[in-house]
Protein backbone atom coordinates (compact mmCIF):
# COMPACT_ATOMS: atom_id res chain seq x y z
CA UNK A 1 0.00 0.00 0.00
CA UNK A 2 2.15 2.07 1.08
CA UNK A 3 6.42 1.98 0.54
CA UNK A 4 8.92 4.59 1.45
CA UNK A 5 12.43 6.02 2.58
CA UNK A 6 12.42 9.45 3.88
CA UNK A 7 15.44 12.08 5.20
CA UNK A 8 15.03 15.23 6.02
CA UNK A 9 17.06 17.76 8.62
CA UNK A 10 15.76 17.84 12.35
CA UNK A 11 16.49 20.61 14.33
CA UNK A 12 16.10 19.20 17.70
CA UNK A 13 17.09 20.05 21.10
CA UNK A 14 20.23 17.89 21.17
CA UNK A 15 21.19 19.97 18.00
CA UNK A 16 21.22 18.88 14.32
CA UNK A 17 19.53 15.32 13.33
CA UNK A 18 18.36 13.59 10.63
CA UNK A 19 15.09 12.25 10.16
CA UNK A 20 15.96 8.26 8.80
CA UNK A 21 12.72 6.07 8.18
CA UNK A 22 12.16 3.68 5.77
CA UNK A 23 9.09 2.05 5.83
CA UNK A 24 6.35 -0.67 4.29
CA UNK A 25 2.62 -0.28 5.55
CA UNK A 26 0.66 -3.43 4.34
CA UNK A 27 -2.93 -2.31 3.18
CA UNK A 28 -5.40 -2.10 5.96
CA UNK A 29 -2.82 -1.96 8.64
CA UNK A 30 -2.94 0.55 11.33
CA UNK A 31 0.62 2.16 12.35
CA UNK A 32 1.31 3.74 15.27
CA UNK A 33 4.40 6.50 15.81
CA UNK A 34 5.82 6.96 19.59
CA UNK A 35 8.67 8.84 20.51
CA UNK A 36 9.90 11.54 22.62
CA UNK A 37 8.91 14.80 20.92
CA UNK A 38 11.63 15.98 18.89
CA UNK A 39 11.60 12.58 17.69
CA UNK A 40 10.46 13.66 14.16
CA UNK A 41 7.04 12.15 14.64
CA UNK A 42 5.24 14.98 12.84
CA UNK A 43 7.97 16.12 10.54
CA UNK A 44 7.31 12.14 9.56
CA UNK A 45 3.40 12.72 9.06
CA UNK A 46 3.91 16.21 7.20
CA UNK A 47 6.35 14.63 4.90
CA UNK A 48 4.28 12.01 3.95
CA UNK A 49 0.75 14.18 3.25
CA UNK A 50 3.35 16.57 1.20
CA UNK A 51 2.85 19.57 3.66
CA UNK A 52 6.97 19.42 4.05
CA UNK A 53 9.61 18.50 1.13
CA UNK A 54 11.65 15.73 2.45
CA UNK A 55 15.73 15.92 1.59
CA UNK A 56 16.13 12.47 -0.30
CA UNK A 57 14.50 9.40 -0.27
CA UNK A 58 10.89 8.50 -2.16
CA UNK A 59 7.15 8.17 -1.08
CA UNK A 60 5.33 4.98 -3.17
CA UNK A 61 1.74 4.78 -2.73
CA UNK A 62 0.79 1.29 -4.95
CA UNK A 63 1.79 2.55 -8.17
CA UNK A 64 1.92 6.36 -7.91
CA UNK A 65 5.08 7.71 -6.99
CA UNK A 66 4.38 10.60 -4.56
CA UNK A 67 8.09 11.61 -3.66
CA UNK A 68 11.16 9.87 -5.63
CA UNK A 69 14.51 12.35 -5.35
CA UNK A 70 16.31 11.00 -8.14
CA UNK A 71 13.79 12.59 -10.43
CA UNK A 72 12.75 14.93 -8.82
CA UNK A 73 9.08 13.99 -8.67
CA UNK A 74 7.41 15.75 -6.04
CA UNK A 75 3.02 15.07 -6.12
CA UNK A 76 1.65 18.52 -4.10
CA UNK A 77 -0.34 17.63 -0.59
CA UNK A 78 -3.59 18.41 -3.14
CA UNK A 79 -3.06 15.17 -5.54
CA UNK A 80 -2.32 12.88 -2.63
CA UNK A 81 -5.34 10.80 -1.99
CA UNK A 82 -5.06 10.85 1.67
CA UNK A 83 -6.88 12.26 4.73
CA UNK A 84 -5.11 14.01 7.14
CA UNK A 85 -6.28 14.88 11.26
CA UNK A 86 -4.21 18.03 12.44
CA UNK A 87 -3.66 17.79 16.10
CA UNK A 88 -5.51 21.45 16.74
CA UNK A 89 -8.18 19.70 14.80
CA UNK A 90 -8.16 22.68 11.64
CA UNK A 91 -11.75 23.00 11.47
CA UNK A 92 -12.70 26.02 9.41
CA UNK A 93 -14.27 28.14 11.97
CA UNK A 94 -16.06 29.98 9.10
CA UNK A 95 -18.18 27.14 8.54
CA UNK A 96 -20.70 24.53 10.15
CA UNK A 97 -19.73 20.94 10.68
CA UNK A 98 -21.84 20.60 7.67
CA UNK A 99 -20.26 23.56 5.41
CA UNK A 100 -16.83 21.32 6.77
CA UNK A 101 -17.90 18.09 4.99
CA UNK A 102 -19.24 19.86 2.00
CA UNK A 103 -16.27 21.74 1.69
CA UNK A 104 -14.26 18.67 1.51
CA UNK A 105 -16.60 16.45 -0.47
CA UNK A 106 -16.99 19.23 -2.62
CA UNK A 107 -15.81 17.48 -6.38
CA UNK A 108 -17.05 13.70 -5.13
CA UNK A 109 -19.54 11.25 -6.78
CA UNK A 110 -22.75 11.89 -4.64
CA UNK A 111 -21.34 14.49 -1.95
CA UNK A 112 -24.81 14.79 -0.44
CA UNK A 113 -24.36 10.71 0.41
CA UNK A 114 -21.46 11.10 1.54
CA UNK A 115 -22.16 13.75 3.82
CA UNK A 116 -24.99 12.45 5.51
CA UNK A 117 -22.94 8.79 5.91
CA UNK A 118 -20.24 10.61 7.77
CA UNK A 119 -22.34 12.28 9.72
CA UNK A 120 -24.35 9.50 10.83
CA UNK A 121 -21.42 6.82 11.86
CA UNK A 122 -19.71 9.58 13.69
CA UNK A 123 -22.79 10.96 15.41
CA UNK A 124 -22.95 14.21 14.16
CA UNK A 125 -26.32 14.70 12.47
CA UNK A 126 -27.29 17.00 15.23
CA UNK A 127 -24.11 19.16 15.78
CA UNK A 128 -24.28 19.65 11.42
CA UNK A 129 -25.56 23.57 11.64
CA UNK A 130 -22.94 24.37 14.47
CA UNK A 131 -19.83 26.08 14.28
CA UNK A 132 -16.51 24.11 15.78
CA UNK A 133 -16.24 27.64 18.34
CA UNK A 134 -19.19 25.68 20.23
CA UNK A 135 -18.27 21.81 19.85
CA UNK A 136 -16.39 20.38 22.71
CA UNK A 137 -13.07 18.63 22.15
CA UNK A 138 -14.52 15.29 21.36
CA UNK A 139 -16.96 16.44 19.56
CA UNK A 140 -14.43 18.73 17.21
CA UNK A 141 -12.36 15.69 17.24
CA UNK A 142 -14.89 13.66 15.23
CA UNK A 143 -15.98 16.37 12.70
CA UNK A 144 -12.21 16.48 12.26
CA UNK A 145 -11.98 12.57 11.42
CA UNK A 146 -15.01 13.11 8.99
CA UNK A 147 -13.99 15.53 7.01
CA UNK A 148 -10.77 13.67 6.68
CA UNK A 149 -12.71 10.65 5.28
CA UNK A 150 -15.02 13.04 2.79
CA UNK A 151 -12.59 12.53 0.11
CA UNK A 152 -12.61 8.58 0.51
CA UNK A 153 -8.95 8.46 1.15
CA UNK A 154 -7.14 5.28 0.85
CA UNK A 155 -4.70 6.43 3.93
CA UNK A 156 -5.13 8.36 7.14
CA UNK A 157 -2.95 10.18 8.92
CA UNK A 158 -3.34 11.31 12.62
CA UNK A 159 -1.40 13.67 14.04
CA UNK A 160 -2.01 12.88 18.14
CA UNK A 161 -5.84 13.44 17.76
CA UNK A 162 -7.07 11.94 20.83
CA UNK A 163 -4.21 13.42 23.43
CA UNK A 164 -5.53 16.60 24.22
CA UNK A 165 -8.93 14.66 25.37
CA UNK A 166 -10.35 13.45 28.92
CA UNK A 167 -9.86 9.85 29.38
CA UNK A 168 -13.43 8.81 28.93
CA UNK A 169 -13.67 10.71 25.48
CA UNK A 170 -10.32 9.27 24.77
CA UNK A 171 -11.47 5.61 24.71
CA UNK A 172 -14.67 6.38 23.18
CA UNK A 173 -13.06 7.69 20.50
CA UNK A 174 -10.67 4.63 19.72
CA UNK A 175 -13.36 2.94 19.59
CA UNK A 176 -14.77 5.13 16.49
CA UNK A 177 -11.72 5.32 15.25
CA UNK A 178 -10.94 1.18 14.97
CA UNK A 179 -14.67 1.46 13.23
CA UNK A 180 -13.80 3.73 10.81
CA UNK A 181 -9.96 2.61 9.92
CA UNK A 182 -12.36 -1.38 9.77
CA UNK A 183 -15.15 0.65 7.86
CA UNK A 184 -13.82 2.25 5.47
CA UNK A 185 -10.69 -0.01 4.84
CA UNK A 186 -7.93 2.39 5.46
CA UNK A 187 -4.88 2.44 5.97
CA UNK A 188 -4.29 4.51 8.90
CA UNK A 189 -0.82 5.81 10.58
CA UNK A 190 -1.31 6.98 14.40
CA UNK A 191 1.12 9.66 16.12
CA UNK A 192 0.34 8.32 19.76
CA UNK A 193 2.41 8.63 23.30
CA UNK A 194 0.05 6.06 25.08
CA UNK A 195 1.00 3.07 25.04
CA UNK A 196 -2.50 1.75 26.30
CA UNK A 197 -3.76 3.43 23.15
CA UNK A 198 -1.52 1.96 21.19
CA UNK A 199 -1.59 -1.77 22.04
CA UNK A 200 -5.42 -1.27 21.52
CA UNK A 201 -5.19 0.09 18.15
CA UNK A 202 -2.07 -0.86 16.61
CA UNK A 203 -1.09 -3.41 14.71
CA UNK A 204 2.35 -2.54 14.28
CA UNK A 205 4.53 0.40 16.31
CA UNK A 206 7.23 2.43 14.90
CA UNK A 207 9.36 4.08 17.92
CA UNK A 208 11.09 7.04 16.85
CA UNK A 209 14.28 8.68 18.89
CA UNK A 210 16.11 12.04 17.11
CA UNK A 211 15.29 10.85 13.93
CA UNK A 212 16.31 7.32 14.28
CA UNK A 213 14.28 4.26 14.27
CA UNK A 214 14.66 2.48 17.76
CA UNK A 215 12.01 -0.31 17.06
CA UNK A 216 9.58 -1.47 14.50
CA UNK A 217 7.45 -4.15 15.65
CA UNK A 218 4.27 -5.35 17.38
CA UNK A 219 3.28 -2.77 20.73
CA UNK A 220 3.87 -4.39 23.92
CA UNK A 221 0.94 -4.18 26.18
CA UNK A 222 1.60 -2.31 29.49
CA UNK A 223 1.95 -4.85 32.29
CA UNK A 224 -1.16 -4.77 34.68
CA UNK A 225 0.29 -3.55 37.91
CA UNK A 226 0.61 -6.16 41.00
CA UNK A 227 0.29 -6.40 44.18
CA UNK A 228 2.22 -7.78 46.83
CA UNK A 229 2.98 -7.95 50.64
CA UNK A 230 7.00 -7.48 52.27
CA UNK A 231 8.40 -10.79 53.53
CA UNK A 232 11.92 -9.26 53.71
CA UNK A 233 14.24 -6.36 53.10
CA UNK A 234 17.15 -7.77 51.65
CA UNK A 235 20.61 -6.40 51.29
CA UNK A 236 21.54 -4.23 48.11
CA UNK A 237 18.40 -2.82 48.28
CA UNK A 238 16.46 -5.87 46.88
CA UNK A 239 12.49 -6.71 48.77
CA UNK A 240 11.31 -10.44 49.01
CA UNK A 241 7.46 -9.66 47.86
CA UNK A 242 4.49 -12.31 48.21
CA UNK A 243 2.31 -11.64 45.11
CA UNK A 244 -1.33 -11.97 46.37
CA UNK A 245 -1.27 -15.62 44.03
CA UNK A 246 1.00 -17.29 46.68
CA UNK A 247 4.31 -17.09 44.69
CA UNK A 248 7.25 -15.32 46.67
CA UNK A 249 9.93 -13.18 43.97
CA UNK A 250 12.78 -10.85 44.55
CA UNK A 251 12.03 -7.10 43.36
CA UNK A 252 14.30 -4.11 43.97
CA UNK A 253 13.16 -1.71 46.36
CA UNK A 254 11.73 1.64 45.42
CA UNK A 255 14.36 4.40 46.22
CA UNK A 256 11.68 7.49 46.60
CA UNK A 257 11.53 5.79 50.16
CA UNK A 258 12.13 2.94 53.42
CA UNK A 259 9.26 0.12 52.93
CA UNK A 260 8.91 -2.05 55.93
CA UNK A 261 8.06 -5.68 56.20
CA UNK A 262 4.35 -6.28 56.10
CA UNK A 263 3.77 -3.23 54.21
CA UNK A 264 1.27 -4.03 50.61
CA UNK A 265 2.95 -2.58 47.48
CA UNK A 266 2.05 -2.02 44.18
CA UNK A 267 4.08 -2.36 41.39
CA UNK A 268 4.49 -2.87 37.94
CA UNK A 269 7.21 -5.74 35.95
CA UNK A 270 9.51 -3.99 33.82
CA UNK A 271 11.10 -5.61 30.75
CA UNK B 1 -20.92 76.62 3.03
CA UNK B 2 -18.58 77.04 0.39
CA UNK B 3 -19.12 77.55 -3.29
CA UNK B 4 -18.06 74.62 -4.43
CA UNK B 5 -18.45 72.46 -1.29
CA UNK B 6 -20.37 69.70 -2.67
CA UNK B 7 -17.61 68.78 -5.99
CA UNK B 8 -14.70 69.20 -3.24
CA UNK B 9 -16.42 66.66 -1.19
CA UNK B 10 -17.48 64.58 -4.64
CA UNK B 11 -14.20 64.44 -5.66
CA UNK B 12 -12.58 63.96 -2.21
CA UNK B 13 -14.55 60.55 -1.71
CA UNK B 14 -13.94 59.81 -5.38
CA UNK B 15 -10.47 59.54 -4.81
CA UNK B 16 -10.70 57.96 -1.54
CA UNK B 17 -12.56 55.13 -3.04
CA UNK B 18 -10.80 54.67 -6.05
CA UNK B 19 -7.65 54.23 -3.96
CA UNK B 20 -9.02 52.01 -1.65
CA UNK B 21 -10.65 49.58 -4.19
CA UNK B 22 -7.39 49.70 -6.55
CA UNK B 23 -4.89 48.89 -3.39
CA UNK B 24 -7.12 46.03 -2.14
CA UNK B 25 -6.07 44.61 -5.89
CA UNK B 26 -2.70 45.19 -5.72
CA UNK B 27 -2.68 44.70 -1.56
CA UNK B 28 -4.06 41.26 -1.56
CA UNK B 29 -1.27 39.30 -3.74
CA UNK B 30 1.57 41.66 -2.52
CA UNK B 31 0.27 40.86 1.70
CA UNK B 32 0.00 37.23 0.47
CA UNK B 33 3.51 36.92 -1.09
CA UNK B 34 5.00 38.76 2.12
CA UNK B 35 2.82 36.69 4.68
CA UNK B 36 4.14 33.42 3.15
CA UNK B 37 6.99 34.31 1.12
CA UNK B 38 10.70 32.73 2.02
CA UNK B 39 12.18 35.07 -0.71
CA UNK B 40 15.28 35.91 0.54
CA UNK B 41 14.60 39.66 -0.72
CA UNK B 42 11.43 39.67 1.60
CA UNK B 43 13.12 42.30 4.43
CA UNK B 44 13.78 44.81 1.15
CA UNK B 45 10.08 43.97 -0.25
CA UNK B 46 8.88 45.24 3.08
CA UNK B 47 10.72 48.33 3.42
CA UNK B 48 9.95 49.53 0.27
CA UNK B 49 5.91 48.99 1.05
CA UNK B 50 6.92 50.80 4.57
CA UNK B 51 8.26 53.79 3.30
CA UNK B 52 5.52 56.06 2.82
CA UNK B 53 5.04 55.52 6.56
CA UNK B 54 7.94 57.06 7.84
CA UNK B 55 8.61 59.47 4.62
CA UNK B 56 7.34 63.22 4.46
CA UNK B 57 4.53 63.22 1.93
CA UNK B 58 6.17 65.99 0.14
CA UNK B 59 9.51 63.63 -0.50
CA UNK B 60 6.46 61.23 -2.29
CA UNK B 61 5.19 63.59 -4.41
CA UNK B 62 8.28 65.51 -4.84
CA UNK B 63 9.84 62.07 -7.03
CA UNK B 64 6.32 61.43 -8.38
CA UNK B 65 5.84 64.83 -10.05
CA UNK B 66 9.18 64.22 -11.35
CA UNK B 67 8.77 60.53 -12.96
CA UNK B 68 5.56 62.14 -14.70
CA UNK B 69 7.23 65.06 -16.11
CA UNK B 70 8.69 64.96 -19.41
CA UNK B 71 12.01 65.68 -17.58
CA UNK B 72 12.49 61.96 -17.11
CA UNK B 73 12.38 58.74 -19.41
CA UNK B 74 8.98 57.53 -17.65
CA UNK B 75 7.73 60.34 -18.20
CA UNK B 76 8.55 61.11 -21.80
CA UNK B 77 7.17 57.44 -22.07
CA UNK B 78 3.97 58.23 -20.84
CA UNK B 79 3.59 61.10 -22.52
CA UNK B 80 5.08 60.66 -25.68
CA UNK B 81 4.35 57.40 -26.51
CA UNK B 82 0.85 56.71 -24.36
CA UNK B 83 -0.84 60.18 -24.50
CA UNK B 84 -1.28 60.07 -20.82
CA UNK B 85 0.20 63.21 -18.85
CA UNK B 86 -0.59 62.60 -15.32
CA UNK B 87 0.84 65.78 -13.53
CA UNK B 88 -2.02 68.07 -12.57
CA UNK B 89 -4.77 65.65 -13.16
CA UNK B 90 -7.27 63.25 -11.03
CA UNK B 91 -5.46 59.70 -12.64
CA UNK B 92 -1.66 61.59 -11.32
CA UNK B 93 -3.25 61.97 -7.80
CA UNK B 94 -4.60 58.68 -8.01
CA UNK B 95 -1.04 57.09 -8.42
CA UNK B 96 0.02 59.69 -5.76
CA UNK B 97 -2.95 57.99 -3.16
CA UNK B 98 -1.83 54.71 -4.20
CA UNK B 99 1.81 54.43 -3.50
CA UNK B 100 1.01 56.77 -0.33
CA UNK B 101 -1.53 54.38 1.13
CA UNK B 102 -0.23 51.21 0.23
CA UNK B 103 1.31 50.03 3.82
CA UNK B 104 -2.24 50.96 5.24
CA UNK B 105 -3.73 48.53 3.26
CA UNK B 106 -0.93 45.95 2.92
CA UNK B 107 0.22 45.78 6.81
CA UNK B 108 -3.38 44.58 7.94
CA UNK B 109 -3.59 41.83 5.29
CA UNK B 110 -0.14 41.00 5.87
CA UNK B 111 -0.90 40.59 9.65
CA UNK B 112 -4.58 39.09 8.81
CA UNK B 113 -2.61 36.04 6.41
CA UNK B 114 -0.29 35.76 9.31
CA UNK B 115 -3.02 35.08 11.94
CA UNK B 116 -4.85 32.66 10.27
CA UNK B 117 -3.26 29.34 11.96
CA UNK B 118 -1.40 27.63 9.62
CA UNK B 119 -3.16 24.02 9.79
CA UNK B 120 -5.94 25.19 8.85
CA UNK B 121 -4.24 25.84 5.35
CA UNK B 122 -2.48 23.06 5.18
CA UNK B 123 -5.90 21.65 5.95
CA UNK B 124 -7.56 22.62 3.14
CA UNK B 125 -4.65 21.52 0.73
CA UNK B 126 -4.91 18.01 1.96
CA UNK B 127 -8.35 18.33 1.27
CA UNK B 128 -7.54 18.92 -2.53
CA UNK B 129 -8.11 22.77 -2.33
CA UNK B 130 -6.10 24.68 -4.73
CA UNK B 131 -4.65 28.24 -3.32
CA UNK B 132 -7.50 30.29 -4.73
CA UNK B 133 -9.78 28.26 -3.39
CA UNK B 134 -8.02 28.43 -0.10
CA UNK B 135 -7.36 31.88 -0.42
CA UNK B 136 -11.55 32.59 -1.05
CA UNK B 137 -13.04 29.92 1.10
CA UNK B 138 -11.15 29.28 3.74
CA UNK B 139 -8.01 32.46 4.52
CA UNK B 140 -10.33 35.43 3.39
CA UNK B 141 -13.40 34.64 5.73
CA UNK B 142 -11.48 33.89 8.39
CA UNK B 143 -9.63 37.27 8.42
CA UNK B 144 -11.87 39.94 8.09
CA UNK B 145 -11.35 42.12 10.84
CA UNK B 146 -7.95 42.59 8.57
CA UNK B 147 -9.95 42.93 5.85
CA UNK B 148 -12.41 45.64 6.99
CA UNK B 149 -9.21 47.05 8.95
CA UNK B 150 -7.18 47.54 6.01
CA UNK B 151 -10.31 49.18 3.67
CA UNK B 152 -11.72 51.54 6.51
CA UNK B 153 -7.83 52.89 7.16
CA UNK B 154 -6.73 53.32 3.25
CA UNK B 155 -10.08 55.03 3.02
CA UNK B 156 -9.79 56.82 6.41
CA UNK B 157 -5.99 57.53 5.44
CA UNK B 158 -6.50 58.76 1.80
CA UNK B 159 -9.61 61.27 2.54
CA UNK B 160 -6.72 63.03 4.91
CA UNK B 161 -3.76 63.16 2.38
CA UNK B 162 -2.81 66.51 1.69
CA UNK B 163 1.33 66.74 0.90
CA UNK B 164 1.40 64.28 -1.77
CA UNK B 165 -1.87 65.52 -3.56
CA UNK B 166 -0.64 69.09 -3.40
CA UNK B 167 2.52 68.24 -5.24
CA UNK B 168 1.19 66.40 -7.97
CA UNK B 169 -2.06 67.88 -8.45
CA UNK B 170 -1.99 71.05 -7.09
CA UNK B 171 -5.04 72.63 -6.15
CA UNK B 172 -7.34 72.57 -9.34
CA UNK B 173 -11.06 72.89 -8.27
CA UNK B 174 -13.08 70.00 -9.65
CA UNK B 175 -9.63 68.20 -10.94
CA UNK B 176 -7.49 67.72 -7.90
CA UNK B 177 -8.29 69.76 -4.85
CA UNK B 178 -9.52 67.75 -2.23
CA UNK B 179 -10.65 69.04 1.21
CA UNK B 180 -7.82 68.83 2.90
CA UNK B 181 -6.15 71.18 0.30
CA UNK B 182 -9.28 73.27 0.23
CA UNK B 183 -9.01 73.54 3.87
CA UNK B 184 -6.00 74.90 3.57
CA UNK B 185 -6.44 77.41 0.67
CA UNK B 186 -9.34 79.14 2.83
CA UNK B 187 -7.34 79.34 5.66
CA UNK B 188 -5.00 81.21 3.55
CA UNK B 189 -7.79 83.55 2.18
CA UNK B 190 -8.57 83.88 5.86
CA UNK B 191 -12.10 82.38 5.37
CA UNK B 192 -11.99 80.29 8.66
CA UNK B 193 -16.04 79.28 8.26
CA UNK B 194 -15.61 77.81 5.15
CA UNK B 195 -12.34 76.03 6.43
CA UNK B 196 -14.33 74.82 9.47
CA UNK B 197 -16.77 73.56 7.09
CA UNK B 198 -14.57 70.81 5.35
CA UNK B 199 -12.48 70.55 8.76
CA UNK B 200 -16.21 69.70 10.19
CA UNK B 201 -16.79 67.52 7.62
CA UNK B 202 -13.76 65.60 7.86
CA UNK B 203 -13.51 65.13 11.53
CA UNK B 204 -17.19 63.97 11.22
CA UNK B 205 -16.56 61.10 8.35
CA UNK B 206 -13.54 60.03 9.83
CA UNK B 207 -14.78 59.76 13.15
CA UNK B 208 -17.96 57.85 12.49
CA UNK B 209 -15.64 55.55 9.86
CA UNK B 210 -13.78 54.35 13.14
CA UNK B 211 -16.67 53.78 15.31
CA UNK B 212 -17.74 51.84 12.41
CA UNK B 213 -14.84 49.55 12.06
CA UNK B 214 -14.31 49.10 15.59
CA UNK B 215 -17.87 48.10 16.27
CA UNK B 216 -17.86 45.49 13.21
CA UNK B 217 -14.84 44.14 14.61
CA UNK B 218 -15.92 43.24 17.94
CA UNK B 219 -19.25 42.01 16.62
CA UNK B 220 -17.19 39.59 14.17
CA UNK B 221 -14.88 38.71 17.06
CA UNK B 222 -17.63 37.91 19.08
CA UNK B 223 -19.52 35.84 16.29
CA UNK B 224 -16.36 33.66 15.10
CA UNK B 225 -15.23 32.37 19.08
Amino acid sequence: MLDFHLLKALHTAAGPRTLDVRLTLAPGELLAISGPSGAGKTTLLRLLAGLDRPDGGFIQAEKLTWYRAESRQFLPPQQRPLGFVFQDYALFPNMTVHENLAFAATGQPQPARVINDLLDSLELTELADRRPAVLSGGQQQRVALARALARRPRLLLLDEPLSALDLPTRQRLQQVLAEVHRQYELTTILISHDPAEIARLADRVLELDLGQVRRVGPPVAPAAPLLGRVLAVLPGGRLQVQLAGGAVVEIAAPPSRPVVVGEELRFELVG
Amino acid sequence: MPPDYWQTLRLTLALAACTTALLLGLGLPLAYALAYGRSRFKPLAEAVVSLPLVLPPTVIGFYLLVAFSDSSALGRFLINKLGVSLNFTFPGILVGSLVYSLPFMVQPLQAGFGQVPRSLREAAYTLGKSRGTTLWRVLLPNMRPALLNGLVLTFAHTLGEFGVVLMIGGSLPGTTRVASIAIYDEVQSLHYAQANAYALTLLGVAFVILVALYWFTKRDAARLS
